[in-house]
């Protein structure tokens, strides 16, 4: 195996995040320039939203209850089952709705993304749609950050409404927790700040998922294999800029907010 | 045998406009991952003219037409383009320059998530306030001149490798660009296809006078289009009288390690003495 000197490493890591730079910039400036492709826009936003429709739903449901079951037992130790609704509600909201939809979100969009726009590179076809004298990044990359964007916002509030309810049905049927307390202390607790963190992230985690997916896949090189490696990386990577990038903004927010 | 058609006289006396380069290289060099690939190449393609590149594989053909269309940066040189230095023009400035080339690509390179029409039509739809409608009759002429109308409806997936070649030449062709480069539009062909091909290039260059720049393995491609013109009568390829051999605007350019070894006509080619190129036509 061919040595590569730590200056050439550390090159190529500076370079690739100018380049992922250069994109993701041009895919939010190509926003203000014509033409803007809402046609192509709609086309992502039903394979993105609804496409990723029906595990969204199967997460928040099951992380919903999985939080009401495992914090019951704690709570009921301390007789404070009823505060079971403010548990899941805030978790929900500020941290979990947010972060397992965008984990799931990207591991199915990002992957799908690098993986088109990658084979589109090595069949020559990306090259082609630039003889042609249409920019790639504008048709490709620009309709799938917004499109993202978008339905990420919406998937994650259908996430944490399922959360809520998945919740409530655990607390109702095996805590007898009475269902209107449940709702009216989820609904209580929250405040404006709170609500503005679960909605801010997805707009985050939606960027990201996209911006990585499709640079992951117009740097597609080598054949099929490098295909797969470029949809491998584009996963691992939107997933670990997620959590990483959910940590900052959650510190930040709270900050601003002088959380209690 | 019919008579040739006008168009071979006229340019058996080259004007002044024909003469006038459509894509000039000027020392041009390219090198990649610490291997030059091209190293110092000037040429220019004429108004008019088709030029078909050689070289063994590796040796930069390809490139070179990239290198023109302005997908590739060189490391030195100009590179001038109808008029055009792609060299110092941003990407956002060639979208415009390149609307007036069309481009074959090796493997065609046709998008699979669009139907043949969708394909042909894509630089239509994507130039301006056209309906589907509306160029329903451009994509129906295009495919018409590639003999290939009843696939209008399929996918690329769904046509062979030389109907999908044909598709790409009808999709370079359908705004009439000015200028067509051709990476290797026969390769991997039998040869039934193959000529079906290359009578569609000389029909390009004579019916439409269009300047190409042809990448190919296949000598004998380039030596058939030299030898030949089109027919607007039968709507045919045919073979020049044998006075006339050489007398359409084709010319030859050949590469040998990262350099131009040759740059000319097929008279000069079949007079040149250089061992090389006397073993690699032969």
């Amino acid at each position: 195996m061919e040595l590569i000197s730590p200056t050439e490493i550390a090159k190529e890591k500076i370079e690739a995040v100018q380049d992922f730079s250069v994109l993701a910039g041009r895919s939010v400036a190509n926003l203000f320039r014509y033409p803007r492709y809402f046609a192509d826009m709609m086309q992502q936003a039903d394979l993105i939203g609804v496409g990723s429709l029906p595990i969204v739903v199967l997460t928040g449901l099951s992380i919903g209850a999985e939080l009401a079951l495992n914090s019951a037992n704690t709570l009921q130790r301390f007789g404070s089952l009823s505060l079971i609704g403010q548990l899941v509600s805030v978790g929900m909201v500020r941290e979990l709705g947010p972060i397992i939809t965008g984990l799931m979100v990207a591991g199915r969009n990002s992957s799908g993304m690098a993986s088109e726009l990658g084979s589109m590179v090595v069949t020559e076809q990306i090259d082609a749609m630039r003889a042609l004298g249409t920019d790639p990044l504008k048709k490709l990359v620009t309709p799938r950050v917004v499109s993202t964007v978008f339905m990420l916002f919406f998937l994650t509030i259908i996430s944490d409404l399922l959360g809520l309810f998945g919740g409530s049905l655990i607390s109702t049927f095996l805590f007898r927790v009475d269902w209107r307390q449940y709702w009216n202390s989820a609904y209580q607790i929250l405040m404006f700040q709170d609500v503005i963190m679960g909605l801010l992230k997805p707009v985050l985690f939606g960027f990201i998922i996209a911006t990585v997916g499709c640079y992951y896949g117009v740097s597609a090189r080598g054949g099929t294999q490098g295909v797969g490696r470029a949809t491998t990386q584009a996963v691992v990577a939107s997933s670990v800029l997620i959590l990483l990038v959910d940590l900052l903004t959650t510190k930040f927010l709270m900050a601003i907010f002088s959380y209690r | 045998m019919a008579a040739p058609p006008i168009t071979v006289d006229e340019r058996s006396v080259p004007t002044e406009t024909s003469r006038s380069p459509v894509i000039a290289f000027d020392n041009v060099s390219i090198a990649f991952e610490g291997r030059t690939v091209l190293d110092g190449i000037s040429f220019q393609l004429n108004k008019g003219e088709t030029k078909a590149i050689f070289g063994v594989a590796g040796s930069g053909k390809s490139t070179i037409l990239k290198l023109a269309l302005g997908l590739m940066k060189p490391d030195a040189g100009r590179i001038q383009v109808l008029g055009e230095d792609v060299t110092q023009m941003r990407e956002e400035e060639l979208f415009d320059l390149r609307r007036k080339i069309g481009m074959v690509f090796q493997e065609s390179a046709l998008f699979d998530s669009l139907t043949v029409r969708e394909n042909v039509a894509f630089r239509l739809l994507e130039e301006g306030d056209v309906t589907e409608e509306e160029v329903e009759k451009p994509v129906r002429e295009s495919l018409s001149f590639v003999e290939l109308e009843k696939t209008v409806d399929m996918f690329p997936s769904e046509l062979s490798g030389g109907m999908r070649r044909r598709v790409a030449i009808a999709r370079a062709i359908i705004t009439h660009p000015e200028i067509l480069l051709y990476d290797s539009p026969t390769g991997g062909l039998d040869p039934v296809t193959s000529t079906t091909i290359v009578q569609l290039i000389v029909k390009q260059r004579d019916v439409y006078k269009t300047s190409s720049l042809l990448v190919t393995h296949r000598l004998q491609d380039a030596f058939t289009m030299a030898a030949s013109y089109f027919d607007r009568k039968t709507n045919q390829m045919q073979p020049l009288p044998p006075g006339m051999r050489g007398e359409v605007p084709m010319g030859f350019l050949i590469l040998r390690d990262g350099k131009i070894i040759f740059d000319g006509d097929v008279h000069e080619l079949a007079a040149c003495r250089d061992e090389y190129i006397r073993e690699y036509i032969s």
